[in-house]
């Protein structure tokens, strides 16, 4: 039977099942199909902190929302298009994001009263017309995967595990998919288990098939491939491409590379890929909690290595006295702050930029240490070898703040050209940089003896020499008493405390006069007066910003936007653009931590627009907000409005 | 009584292994920083200072490649003193921060310098975690029973019923037996020595220097100003016949004025003092700090007092061989980068893995 083939520009699926379904599984494949097919595409795994939540229930869903379009796209979409539920607590839990006239696809093999009542239905939905304004198709996955892998011989149990592929199969049959890569990974996945490799290969096949023969789906969709600029690439999560970046961090300064870390969500992911590539010198030291990590951290820096820690909020408020040390003893060391709501252990599988003023301010006294953030999973690469120059050439701890969002999210990713890559010199100290000249003798003779003072500065840089342990002629001592200008001994001097306060201070400040001009994205200034109205974001907030400002400006808008990469110390023409716009919009996932740093420094009323559900931004939302505060500063009223659509516009 | 001999001769364990010697000689002066010692009057931290200031020569190690690392009391003043790489660093942490040293650089010796309540108090965990790991460093526990450098609360190893600062009518916490702790943290060299015993403390010095792994040595050392006669059962030459247990390899464990004193297996499974004239002498306790079971060096750990100080062993509890968790981490990455003569090139292979397509 021919089927019809529709074309799309985007469409946005999410897969719900019970957290032991292989939802995230499924949802990683269709991704990587679509990669491989070269449409863009931005991803959302959501999914419970329990490892397995009570079967069936509503906590115990886990789903996997995947955008993917013929064109460059910013967000994983507001709402999906398609909803497929393997059980009804995964119908029920995701039933409100659904917009009528979408599509659901359901296995209906759980619909039995013991899990109704477990996911809260107090009658079957699939039959009692609550359905009636979505596009409801209700399949026995369940039933027909198990009859597909019988020739396997498995247990009911572990047949029944295989429905996630039938339904990957029937979804990449529906989006045209290309089905290699799929089959390619199963194989190797259970490579050491013949039956489940071949039931699940079968499972995926006989979705596909399915699809292609059943009377219940007579359309099949075409998304084509996105255009983007020359380069070879991939698909990458956050975690994946920030573990990457600080590899090319060590190799781009040639230190061996030191991660003292503890396992917390979301950050175990780095300590996982970097424990895989020892390879490259890199030791990973899984230490007795927090403070140990970077503790040892901070040991390996002292004796040259490329120190980093990595965690989430709680352990950055454990590491916090080691922080303030790495601060005094001016040592090279990377942090790594995977947000998660918070406060205490919060919601450690859900997304949250709240960590900022913990990294600006957790400290006791004046210890600034600079911070920068990601705004893409893909960026976390970047993100990580800025980490590593700042850390390197100023002597000093940095913060790299990314998030759960990013940390699981993915995006296709160019691979960088290594030739792109900074070079980071550790410039180690080797010699004595200090003369003390005696008072005459009786016969006038002066006599110069030479040392060496670990806290004589670079000019430029106000970074002070890093010698290491082994180094002969430079044995010095180090700690967390305050040192003397230039000669690093323990110095109680009132004068001397308030200048190595103020110079710790300039170091960091000097950071930004390394930092490229911002890059301002405003379209109407190309050919018309420009935007009145400014949005000012950082971090993983970067896609909903710039999804919601192109809403704007298609609706006939003009909205500016900037992303700040480094938030301690900002760049310095920060203060210039803020003062270009009559409004300037800071929409973050807290309660307005940036607008206070802004309206701290730069005395700019900013409006905040704050969300904090441990969810990222939705871009229909946002517009609206922004729209509203372009018709409140034009006094425009009327101005227009960005159409009630759930769709992302073409840029 | 005689100053116990502990045997260094022969020791089993390369635990320099990988440091660069010296060339010629070097002389406690070499040592010794440019910085004024800040200790109180009669501080037993000068005797153990003065003590390692002439030690550390006699290891032929290059200066550059010692690091002293300590964390926050009185005794962690020690590193500003010794020309010798150092960090002061924060309060119970100079474990955690000497392992990262310790598995980073094998070319170094690596000390940690620490007191009672840096390191069994904030740092427990610290230290018990670097002991089972087995992480080549040498820990000095300077035990003083009393915080210093706070002006006089009772510490973790302070007797109970303690009359402190914070405890006025006296401390109702159960003491830390710092040998005991560290036998059942799965160390693999433990000791005992006593600041006013320079000789003994230098022999027990050079044996965790010679040892591989997690060396920790409990230093007994007097406060004057807020613990003054803590350990006077072991000072005083009219009581440290009977006090002190020496603790001598291959030697039947013996004490007192003329031996008088020994030590046997109890019924209950530990070990008990008896008057060796009632005793067969084969029944003593042979002394064997290399026996792969902890349970004797327990047993043996148990006999100094919980409460006021009466009689304790000094000496080398346990030496065994273990491989350390810095040599095994270090032995992964060179077996894994074996080969590896262009990191950038494999640095692109790595970023370049996966499902990846072009655009061209």
């Amino acid at each position: 039977m021919a089927k019809q083939v529709q074309q799309l520009d985007r469409v946005i699926i999410r897969f719900a099942g019970d957290s032991g379904d292989g939802m995230q599984l499924t949802g990683d494949r269709f991704t990587q199909e679509s990669a491989a097919f070269g449409n863009d595409l931005v991803t959302f795994p959501n999914f419970p902190a329990e490892i397995r939540a009570p079967q069936g229930t509503l906590p115990g869903v886990s789903s996997f929302q995947v955008h993917f379009a013929d064109h460059d796209i910013l967000t994983a979409g507001d709402a999906p298009d398609v909803l497929v539920a393997m059980n009804p607590a995964a119908l029920k839990a995701n039933l409100a994001d659904m917009k009528p006239g979408t599509a659901i696809i359901v296995d209906s093999h759980d619909f039995n009263a013991r899990n109704l009542t477990k996911a809260g239905y107090e009658a079957n939905p699939l039959e009692d017309g609550s359905l009636a304004e979505y596009v409801v198709t209700v399949l026995d996955l369940t039933g027909m995967t198990v009859e597909g892998v019988k020739e396997f011989g498995l247990s009911r149990k572990d047949a029944a595990r295989a429905k996630n592929m039938f339904a990957l199969g029937l979804l990449s049959w529906m989006y045209g998919r290309p089905t290699e890569t799929t089959i390619a990974f199963l194989e190797k996945r259970f490579a050491k288990v013949a039956d489940i490799r071949d039931a699940n290969i079968k499972a995926f096949k006989t979705g596909w098939n399915f699809g292609e023969t059943t009377e219940a789906f007579m359309v099949q969709y075409e998304v084509k491939p996105a255009p983007m600029s020359a380069g070879t690439y991939r698909n990458i999560a956050g975690n994946l491409a920030l573990a990457y970046g600080l590899v090319a961090g060590g190799v781009a300064s040639g230190l061996p590379i030191f991660l003292g870390t503890y396992p917390i969500t979301p950050a175990s992911d780095v300590l996982h890929e970097l424990s895989k590539h020892k390879r490259f010198g890199i030791t990973t030291f899984q230490a007795e909690d927090e403070i140990a990590g970077v503790g040892a951290a901070l040991g390996a820096a002292f004796s040259g290595s490329l120190g980093i820690t990595s965690t989430s909020g709680p352990g950055i408020a454990l590491k916090s006295e080691t922080i303030g040390l790495a601060v005094m003893t001016e040592l090279p060391l990377i942090i790594i702050d995977v947000q998660r709501g918070g406060p205490s252990t919060g919601l450690p599988t859900k997304t949250e930029q709240a960590d900022l003023l913990q990294a600006m301010f957790g400290r006791n006294g004046e210890a600034p240490v600079p911070i920068i953030a990601p705004q893409s999973p893909g960026d976390c690469f970047d993100a990580a070898v800025e980490a590593t120059r700042i850390a390197v050439t100023y002597r000093t701890p940095v913060m790299l703040l990314s998030d759960g969002y990013l940390a699981n999210g993915s995006e296709p990713w160019r691979i960088p050209e290594l030739s792109e890559l900074p070079r980071i010199e550790p410039n180690f100290a080797t010699e004595h940089n200090h003369e003390t000249r005696s008072k005459p003798d009786k016969d006038g003779v002066v006599s110069v003896a030479s040392d060496f003072w670990p806290y004589l500065r670079d000019e430029e840089t106000l970074a002070r020499p890093w010698a290491i342990p082994g180094t002969p002629g430079l044995e010095h001592r180090i700690g967390g008493l305050e040192k003397g200008n230039g000669h690093g001994n323990i110095s109680y001097d009132p004068a001397n405390h308030d200048f190595m306060v103020r110079t710790r201070q300039a170091k960091v400040d000097r950071i930004a006069d390394s930092l490229p001009p911002l890059e301002v994205d405003d379209p109407s200034a190309i050919d018309g007066a420009g935007a009145r109205v400014l949005v000012l974001g950082w971090g993983s907030t970067y896609g909903p910003i710039g999804a919601a400002c192109r809403r704007v400006r298609k609706a006939g808008g003009s909205v500016a936007q900037v992303h700040l990469r480094h938030l301690n110390p900002f760049p310095k023409d920060l203060g210039d653009i803020l003062k270009r716009y009559d409004a300037v919009m800071i929409p973050e996932m807290n309660l307005g931590q940036l607008s206070l740093l802004i309206r701290a420094k730069y005395l700019v009323d900013v409006v905040g627009y704050n969300q904090v559900n441990g969810m990222p931004l939705k871009a229909a939302e946002l517009a609206e907000a922004i729209s509203d505060l372009i018709s409140t500063t034009t006094g425009d009223l009327d101005a227009a409005r960005p159409s009630d659509t759930s769709k992302e516009p073409v840029k | 009584m005689t100053t116990p001999t502990i045997g260094t001769a022969d020791l089993p364990f390369p635990g320099l292994a990988g440091v660069p010697t010296n060339d010629g000689p070097q002389n406690r002066k070499e040592y010794t920083s440019d910085q004024e010692v800040r200790w109180c009057p009669g501080c037993g931290d000068y005797a153990v200072l003065s003590a390692v200031q002439s030690f550390l020569p006699e290891l032929g190690l290059r200066r550059e490649n010692i690091v002293f690392i300590s964390g926050i009391g009185c005794s962690s003043r020690f590193p500003y003193y010794l020309d010798t790489y150092g960090m002061h660093s924060i309060h119970g942490r100079a474990p955690a921060i000497a392992t990262g040293i310790a598995t980073a650089r094998e070319d170094l010796s690596v000390w940690v310098v620490t007191g009672d309540g840096d390191a069994l108090s904030i740092g427990g965990n610290h230290l018990i975690h670097a002991k089972r790991r087995n992480v080549n460093l040498k820990i000095l526990l300077f035990n003083n029973r009393i915080y210093g450098l706070t002006k006089g609360q009772y510490s973790p190893t302070s007797e109970p019923g303690k009359v402190t600062k914070s405890t006025p009518v006296g401390s109702v916490d159960f003491p830390f037996n710092p040998v005991s702790l560290a036998l059942g943290a799965e160390a693999t060299f433990v000791a005992r020595t006593i600041d006013s015993d320079r000789k003994h403390l230098t022999q027990v010095l050079s044996a965790a220097a010679a040892h591989r792994g997690t060396a920790l040595v409990e230093i007994y050392q007097n406060c004057p100003i807020f613990n003054d006669g803590a350990f006077d059962a072991i000072n005083n030459p009219d009581t440290k016949a009977d006090a002190i247990i020496p603790l001598n390899q291959g030697e039947p464990i013996t004490f007192g004025v003329d031996g008088s004193k020994g030590i046997v297996r109890a019924a209950g499974g530990g070990v008990e003092v008896v008057d060796t004239a009632d005793v067969a002498p084969e029944t003593l306790l042979v002394h064997d700090a290399q026996n792969p079971d902890p349970t004797t060096a327990f047993a043996l750990s148990r006999l100094t007092d919980a409460g006021i100080l009466h009689q304790s062993p000094i000496g080398i509890f346990r030496q065994v061989e273990r491989p350390t968790y810095d040599d095994q981490a270090r032995a992964q990455i060179k077996t894994a980068s074996e080969g590896l003569d262009d990191p950038m090139a494999a640095l692109a292979n790595l970023i370049n893995g996966g499902d990846t397509w072009t655009i061209l």
